[in-house]
Parts: structure tokens; C-alpha cells; sequence
């Protein structure tokens, strides 16, 4: 795993001596670039708070002239999605219901499961981690025909639980790697020290490895929240109209086609449902990123 | 504190054979040394002593309980690891009592456990700190804590100072030695320097390609090598190897040089049977080749010579002379104050007394 | 996203585990190896078999052969897909490498303000490609969007109406996308150039090597693994990717923005032709494992031998 090391290096390639206009040439093309990847978060937010006549009159960049929470209230608990007015507030708390058991199931999974692939290795074990690394990349369009004919075997069809055992199971492989890769670097003389001490193999998990794990659990844990909050074709594919995760009440939401668009009321939407994976980001980006990376890059 | 015996032991991964047929002993209270160059099976053989790896074939047997097929755990013995392996996230308290903790060990007496122990190591004040916070080493001290709280049968030492700077490393050989004679423990230890060795052991086993080259007692390993391996490989500067002829009677050695050849005696009464006028190998320990003393006069077994000196070594207390010596560099050992210089000739006088002989062939050492 | 650092040890013999035995650890294990096997492996196998069937609406379990790959790629919409999938695929990933290596390069200056700017570009990584989707459609709708907005700043013959076009359509996608994934490209490159050993950027410096010259002579050559994971990384979103181009486009205008993900959902839920559905999920797979394997492969083959 790479640390994205936050520290600017020290022996930087150029630039310590380059003319003063460089170096604000440097710093406006950054500017720029900021405001781009800033722009689409600013719409969202401006318009949001604006009342509808104002965004159809036509400028989406300038602020608010009447401010108002109209809309955003009407997302969250009025909105028509769907056939009700609901709001996306139903679905906020379905996502919630749906993202904690998944992440703290597969989080504990892919705990143990680094650890017997790294510290208890048995024959065949590159085999056993090659395949659950591999079905980290599938095209999920592959499994759903199938998962939607078991989930309707096993009673799950449509339900919450349902896509937690979708979400678990998929999320699976890359919980294992990012602990598999964790552990793999965790000293081998630490357990065989352990073991020499009597401590058996819970006790060297909960004893020695555990207490060691909190960075990769918060990555483990932001990486999982992330993805299965964000995720759609799996809400969309095995939710029933009860148990839909924010994201496809959202795309509802926008791309319903009955009555007025209310632009207002989608940016706020969009926002709420943006809003915990966000927050996540602003917490704890570093391990964010520190997920995305796990492996991309070459150490 | 138990003895410990390896009989036959064996041990190999798929068809590789990296321990082949060891036989080793040391009794209750003895410092058994293994060394040898990196991969010669010292650290598996002291990994299947502890339990870590299993074996092929053999026994190992501690306090006369044969354990090789026993968990670590259950085989009475402390381990001190190379990195030290101690707990990151526990203190040095937690990381000395985990060991009792496991074993269920009640924590008044786990507390006086770790009291008594680190009264012994002087590390005391440093009980509340977590490992991340000690000096290299302050790490070593507590990691042999952690061994010695458990009192087991055997310690086992797994290139415990290769991780220290060159002083720490002989102040804390001393304090392991030390320690040895004060608790009487049975202790297993592996190294690749072979000045620990000499200096620990009460019994050193030279380990070469799996294969045991030679097990005694420092003095016997270094006066006595079994082989031209073990000769090369104890001492520093190591032994100077160098080809000769033996005379046809089998009394004398002839080595050639740039000059006149020099002819050195065999010991008294010692005759090479079967080599006579055959070329060995003659092995002279650099301080065996030093400056003439008068004392030396009367001795036959001294042989006194000139050589013409190519570099001079000075190291404080010693001067090392380099000559050639049967087509080689060899090495002798004189006092600081011997007045050489490179380019001269220089009287030597040469102990021959403790001059070892090899077959060529074979590579061991001549009767 | 992927997983390069796979470091695979040397094999190491294991130590020997009596007393806990050697199932303990297995049968930890078992559970979740079990649920891949089943959930992965065994589904991958079904729907292949399916998309051997005249399955339509429901899975019937006749073997019909290749039939429904042959309709298949006789299909325009599936050449449609393809079609789309290849100009977003290669812009996406040509035009995020670029972006990514210039502003990583650009970050790389040191930047006082890296810590405020780095996070920034990154953000949108967090965000659900419907919220993104989201955001893009109303930014440039025609209506509403960027194109009314500079009417209302003055500009009146500015026009944007790409996202109505079914010719330029694809295009906002590739827009939204970048805007999604480049910052994350950019952090994976900057990982890249602070792994430079320092001292061989002064050597070139003390050859006289201009700051240019050191990056396009030294500095990114060294990047090609860099390079190679993000290509694996983008090459598996871009063919995944589905999320966006509903919340976008929903494959629209008509059927302009179609990609093998959303041909596929259409085939097998609304237009029940299950077995047409199934072929087309294994083609993707196909074209996934044709990137992923290779890398996977590489990598595992490259670790065991170091």
C-alpha cells in the first residue's frame, strides 16, 4: 500500500529559481483548475438556494437574489419520487440502513480473512487471494441476472438485507486486499514472538495485529461507506420502491419526466445525497485517498 | 534450566535439503553459539528448536523431553528475535507479562514477575514506555526481559545484537555474558560474527550449507579447526592458508616465496604419515607468525626468518605485517612497537607449534 | 482501485500449528471464499450458460449455442455501444492521464498551497457518479445550463447544445467523467514523481539539464508503471461505467449515448431478451478480464520474483 505522503519533497524538480512570472503563471493555471473542479459544487450549492423563477431566468453562476431553504426542505421531505411525495428522506435513512451492516460486515471479513492469507498461509492461499482479488473488478453486469434469481430464492428479493449481502459480498475482495496488503507488511517475529508467549490464533488477531490496524480499518471503512453509498446499479437492480438507496431516489427524482423540473430541489437533493461522502472526504480525505491508491501505485 | 539435545536432525524444504543430519548437545547451564555465513541453516535450526518450523527427520529433545513435535508455546522456552518483535501498541510492562498473561499466570504474580525482571535489567523506569520510545539498545534489554520473565528451560537468541551500533553491540555482549553467569541459563545463540561467538560460547557449532562443519569449545574451534572452512571462517584476521610441500621423511613443511623457500618443522614427534612428499595445505594464525623474542632461542619449534614486508597495518595496539607466503598474502601479528616498514625485510619468528595441516583434496584438517 | 502492491512473499515454510490445528484458520476463511466462489465464480458461470439459452423474460434452460451472440453483434444498438464505449473509453482515459500528469507535475512545484489545492481537486472522487451526472446535465442544459448563462452575461450567439445532439452527446459524458476521475489520476501520478529519487533530479540538474528537459527526459519515462495503473484503473471504469450515462443521458437523445452497461440493463429488464442481456454482460466481462488479467498476472509474477 501507498502512503501518499503529504510532505512536499524537498529536492523539487524545478521551480526555486524560475522567474517570478512563472511562478505566477503556475499559480493561475492551479486557480483555474480549482475553480473547474470547484465549479459544479458551487452551481449545486447556489441553486439550491434559489427559488425556481430564478434559475429558469438564466444565470447559473450568479448568487442568490431572494435566499431561501425551500428546496432543500422540499428534497428532503416533500419531493415527489416516484409515485409519493415523499422526499428523498425515506431513502437517506434506507441507504443508512443498508451502509452500516455492510460495511462493519465486510470490514470484519476482510480483517480476518488478511490475516489467515498473510500470517496463517496454507497451501493454495495465492490461489484462494488471486480469485477474491479478481472479483473486485468484474463487470457487476455479469452477477446480476443470477443475484436477482437467489435474492428471490432466499426470501431477500427487494430488501434491505438483500443488498447488504450484495454489497458484502462484492465488497469482499477489496476489504481482504487492503488488509492483506496491511498485514502483509506487519513483522512475521511479532506473532511468532506471540506465539512463543502461548497466545493462539484469536488471541495474536485481537491482541497483536488489532490494536495495530486503526489506519487500515479507517481506510477499509471510508472505502467501503464510499462505495456503497455511492453505488446505483445494485440499488436499482434489486431495491423495491421501499427499501431504494438515496442515489436511485435521486436519479428518480431528476430525470422523473411528470410536471415542472424543479431544478432547485435536484441540486439540493444531489447535495444531501452527496452530503455524507463528502463529509467523510473533509474528515478523513487522507484515507480516502489512501483507499483509492491502495495498490494503484507502485510502491 | 534444562539441557538440550539435537539428534539426527533433519530438515528440508520440498527437495532442498537445509539441515542435514545434526547432532548437538549442551548441557544444563552451557551457552551453545551456532554460527556460520548468512544461509548456512543456523537461524532454521534455532527456528526448529523453537517450534517455528518443523523438522524432516531427528529429534530434539530439551531437559531429555523430546518437544519436535510440540507448538512453541508448549516447549519451555524464550525466544529474543533479531528486530526485538516487541509489541508496538503495548507497553514494555505489557509486552514482559504477555508471555504470563497467555499462560494464565495471576496478575499480582505477573506484577512481581515483571518487578524482579526488570530490577535485573536496570530498565525499571522505563516499564510505562511504549517500545516505540526506546533506544536500540533499551529495545534489546526488554526483549530479554520479556524471555526471562518466563524461566524457561532453554533461551534461544536469534542475532540478538545485529541490530546495534558497533559499541552498543560489545557493551551488550558483555551484559549477555554477564548475565549467563549469573542466572546459569541454558542459552542458544545465533550469529554470524565470530568474535561473538568466541567471546559467549561455551560451545560453538560452525554451520556450512546445512552441514554441521564442527562443534566444540571456542578454543578447540579456534586452535583446531575441523576444516579449511571453519579455519578461514573463526579468527580475524582469519588463518593464513598457504600450499606446501612436505618433505619426504614427513618431518618438515617446505613453503615456497620470493626467496629462499622457508622450511618449518612439523610439531615434535608428529610425523605426516601418508602426505610425505605430497603437497598440503599449512594453516598459521596471524599471531602465530610475530616478532622474535629472546625467550625464543632455545625453542626448535620457533622458526625465525626474514621476509621482505609488502604493506604494514597499523592497528594501535598491533602492527599486521603482509609477506608473501607460498603465492599468498599472509597476514603476521606484532606488537605496536616492532619496527617494520613496507618495502624492507623484517625478522618474523614463526610458532609452529600452532601451525594446523589440510588435505588439499579433502579440505579437513590432518590428523 | 487496483491493486498493484501485492507484495506475494517468498514462500516461506510455514510454521507448524498442532494444537490450533491447520483448520482453524481455513475455516475462518471459509465463509468468504466460499461466498465469492458462489456469488462470483458460480454467477459468472450461470450467466454464461444463460446467455446460451433463449432465456427472455424469465431463464429457461435450453442450449442453444452461440445464437444469441450472433444477433448480438448483429444489432446497431450494440455497435452503437461499442462505438460509444471506444470514443469514451479512449478520451476518458487519454484526456485524464494528460490532465492528471499536468497538474501532478504542476503540484509538484512546491506549491505553498498544495494542501488546500490537492483536496480540491480530488473531491469529486467522493461523489456518486448520479450526483455528478446530476450536476453536468442541468450545467449544461441548454436551458438552464452554461449556455443560457453566458445569454444572460451578454454573450447571446454562445450555444451549447451538445447534450441534445445525438452526435455530440457522448461527448458530455467524457466531460462529466474527467471531471470525476482526473484529480484521482493526478494523486496517483504525484505518488509517482514523490517516489523520484531526489538525488537523480540533482545529477540532472548538475548536467545542466533544463526543468523541461528533466521531465520529459527522466522524470516521466520513470512514470510508465504509473501510467500502466492508471490505464487499468480508467480502462475498467470506462467499461463499467453506467451510473453516469443514466443520470446524464440515460443513454439518450434516442439511443446516442448507449453503452454496453446500459445496453445491457435495457436488454435484460426492459426489453426482456435475457439471453441477448447475458452475452452482452460476458462480452464486458470478456473486455475486462482482457485488461485486468495481464496486469494481475504481471504484477503477481513481478512480486514472486523480487
Amino acid at each position: 500500500m501507498t502512503d501518499l505522503s503529504l510532505i512536499p519533497r524537498e529536492e523539487a524538480v524545478a521551480g526555486s529559481r524560475a522567474p517570478v512570472f512563472a511562478r505566477a503563471a503556475l499559480y493561475a493555471i492551479l486557480i483555474l483548475f480549482s475553480v473547474y473542479y470547484l465549479l459544479p459544487l458551487f452551481v449545486m450549492v447556489v441553486n439550491s438556494l434559489k427559488p425556481l423563477s430564478e434559475i429558469q431566468q438564466g444565470n447559473m453562476l450568479a448568487l442568490p437574489r431572494d435566499w431561501t431553504l425551500a428546496p432543500w426542505l422540499s428534497a428532503w421531505d416533500q419531493a415527489q419520487i416516484g409515485i409519493q411525495a415523499t422526499g428523498l428522506a425515506p431513502y437517506f435513512w434506507n441507504s443508512i440502513k443498508m451502509v452500516v451492516p455492510a460495511v462493519l460486515i465486510a470490514t470484519v471479513l476482510g480483517a480476518v480473512n488478511g490475516y489467515v492469507l498473510t500470517k496463517w498461509r496454507f497451501p493454495g492461499h495465492r490461489i484462494v487471494f488471486g480469485l477474491m482479488l479478481f472479483s473486485c473488478f468484474i463487470p457487476f453486469q455479469i452477477v446480476l441476472i443470477p443475484m436477482a434469481r437467489v435474492l428471490g430464492l432466499i426470501g431477500l428479493a427487494g430488501t434491505t438485507p438483500g443488498l447488504v449481502l450484495v454489497h458484502v459480498v462484492y465488497g469482499l475482495g477489496f476489504t481482504t486486499l487492503f488488509f492483506r496488503n496491511y498485514y502483509e507488511a506487519f513483522p512475521n517475529e511479532l506473532i511468532r514472538a506471540a506465539e512463543m508467549d502461548g497466545a493462539g490464533f484469536w488471541q495474536i488477531f485481537t491482541r497483536i495485529l488489532l490494536p495495530s490496524s486503526g489506519p487500515i480499518i479507517v481506510v477499509t471503512v471510508i472505502w467501503q461507506f464510499t462505495n456503497v453509498w455511492n453505488d446505483f446499479l445494485f440499488g436499482a437492480s434489486f431495491a423495491s420502491p421501499q427499501s431504494q438507496p438515496i442515489t436511485v431516489a435521486l436519479n428518480n427524482l431528476v430525470n422523473s419526466s411528470t410536471g415542472v423540473r424543479e431544478y432547485n430541489v435536484h441540486f439540493a437533493g444531489a447535495i444531501l445525497a452527496a452530503l455524507p461522502t463528502l463529509l467523510v472526504y473533509v474528515v478523513a480525505g487522507r484515507y480516502f485517498v489512501r483507499g483509492l491508491m491502495a495498490g494503484a501505485v507502485k510502491g | 534450566m534444562g539441557s538440550l539435545d539435537i539428534v539426527h536432525l533433519k530438515k528440508s524444504y520440498g527437495s532442498v535439503q537445509v539441515l542435514n543430519d545434526i547432532n548437538l548437545s549442551i548441557e544444563k547451564g552451557g551457552f551453545l553459539v551456532l554460527v556460520g555465513p548468512s544461509g548456512c541453516g543456523k537461524s532454521t535450526l534455532l527456528n526448529t528448536i523453537a517450534g517455528l518450523e518443523p523438522i524432516s527427520g531427528g529429534e530434539i529433545r530439551i531437559a531429555g523431553r523430546d518437544v519436535s513435535e510440540l507448538k512453541p508455546a508448549d516447549r519451555d522456552i524464550a525466544m529474543v528475535f533479531q528486530s526485538y518483535a516487541l509489541y508496538p501498541t503495548m507497553t514494555v510492562a505489557q509486552n514482559i507479562a504477555f508471555g504470563l498473561e497467555m499462560r494464565k499466570v495471576p496478575k499480582p504474580e505477573r506484577e512481581a514477575a515483571v518487578k524482579r525482571v526488570a530490577e535485573t535489567l536496570q530498565i525499571t523506569h522505563l516499564l510505562d514506555r511504549k517500545p516505540s520510545q526506546l533506544s536500540g539498545g533499551q529495545r534489546q534489554r526488554v526483549a530479554m526481559g520479556r524471555a526471562l520473565t518466563r524461566n524457561p528451560q532453554v533461551f534461544l537468541f536469534d542475532e540478538p545484537l545485529s541490530n546495534l551500533d558497533a559499541k552498543l553491540r560489545v557493551d551488550m555482549r558483555t551484559e549477555i555474558k554477564r548475565l549467563h553467569e549469573r542466572l546459569k541459563t541454558t542459552i542458544v545463540y545465533v550469529t554470524h560474527d565470530q568474535i561473538e561467538a568466541m567471546t559467549l560460547a561455551t560451545k560453538i557449532a560452525v554451520l556450512k550449507g546445512g552441514v554441521l562443519q564442527q562443534f566444540g569449545t571456542p578454543g578447540e574451534i579456534y586452535d583446531n579447526p575441523a576444516n579449511l572452512f571453519v579455519a578461514e571462517f573463526m579468527g580475524s584476521p582469519s588463518m593464513n592458508l598457504v600450499r606446501a610441500g612436505v618433505d619426504p621423511d614427513g618431518a618438515a613443511v617446505t613453503l615456497a616465496r620470493g626467496g629462499e623457500p622457508l622450511r618449518l618443522p612439523v610439531k615434535a614427534g608428529r610425523i605426516l604419515a601418508g602426505y610425505c612428499g605430497r603437497e598440503i595445505i599449512v594453516g598459521i594464525r596471524p599471531e602465530a607468525i610475530t616478532e622474535p623474542r629472546t625467550e625464543n632461542g632455545a625453542d626448535p619449534s620457533v622458526v625465525v626468518s626474514d621476509f621482505r614486508i609488502d604493506v604494514v597495518e597499523p592497528t594501535g595496539a598491533d602492527v599486521y605485517a603482509i609477506s608473501e607466503l607460498g603465492g599468498r598474502q599472509a597476514i603476521g601479528r606484532c606488537s605496536a612497537g616492532y619496527p617494520i616498514r613496507a618495502g624492507q625485510t623484517a625478522r618474523l619468528a614463526i610458532h609452529t607449534d600452532k601451525i594446523v595441516y589440510f588435505d588439499p583434496k579433502t579440505e579437513e584438517r590432518i590428523g | 482501485m487496483t491493486l498493484a502492491s501485492m507484495p506475494l512473499t517468498t514462500d516461506r515454510p510455514q510454521p507448524r500449528r498442532r494444537s490450533i490445528g491447520d483448520w482453524l484458520p481455513r475455516l475462518v476463511l471459509a465463509p468468504s471464499f466460499a461466498a465469492v466462489l458462489l456469488f462470483v465464480y458460480g454467477f459468472i458461470l450461470f450467466s454464461i450458460y444463460l446467455s446460451m439459452t433463449s432465456s427472455r423474460l424469465l431463464p429457461v434452460y435450453d442450449f442453444i449455442g452461440f445464437g444469441n451472440y450472433v444477433r448480438l453483434f448483429s444489432l446497431p444498438n450494440w455497435w452503437v455501444a461499442l462505438k460509444n464505449l471506444a470514443i469514451f473509453g479512449s478520451l476518458y482515459i487519454a484526456i485524464c492521464c494528460a490532465l492528471g500528469l499536468l497538474l501532478a507535475i504542476l503540484l509538484d512545484q512546491r506549491i505553498r498551497a498544495e494542501g488546500l489545492i490537492r483536496p480540491i481537486f480530488l473531491y469529486p472522487m467522493a461523489l456518486s457518479f448520479i450526483v455528478t451526472g446530476t450536476a453536468w446535465k442541468w450545467m449544461l442544459d441548454p436551458g438552464i445550463g452554461i449556455a443560457q448563462t453566458m445569454h444572460a452575461l451578454g454573450w447571446e450567439s454562445f450555444s451549447f447544445t451538445w447534450i441534445k445532439d445525438g452526435e455530440m452527446a457522448i461527448y458530455t459524458i467524457v466531460i462529466a467523467a474527467v471531471w470525476q476521475s482526473s484529480g484521482f489520476i493526478m494523486a496517483m501520478f504525484l505518488a509517482g514523481l514523490r517516489g523520484i529519487d531526489g538525488e537523480m533530479l540533482k545529477a540532472a540538474q548538475i548536467d545542466g539539464a533544463s526543468a523541461f528537459q528533466t521531465y520529459r527526459r527522466i522524470v516521466i519515462p520513470q512514470l510508465k508503471p504509473v501510467f500502466l495503473s492508471a490505464f487499468v484503473v480508467l480502462a475498467h471504469l470506462a467499461i463499467k461505467s453506467y451510473d453516469l450515462v443514466v443520470a446524464m443521458t440515460n443513454g439518450g437523445p434516442g439511443r446516442a449515448t448507449e453503452m454496453p452497461s446500459t445496453f445491457m440493463y435495457s436488454y435484460t429488464f426492459t426489453r426482456s431478451q435475457m439471453g441477448v442481456g447475458a452475452s452482452s454482460a460476458v462480452i464486458m466481462l470478456m473486455m475486462i478480464s482482457a485488461v485486468i488479467i495481464p496486469y494481475l498476472y504481471s504484477e503477481l509474477a513481478g512480486k514472486a520474483r523480487s
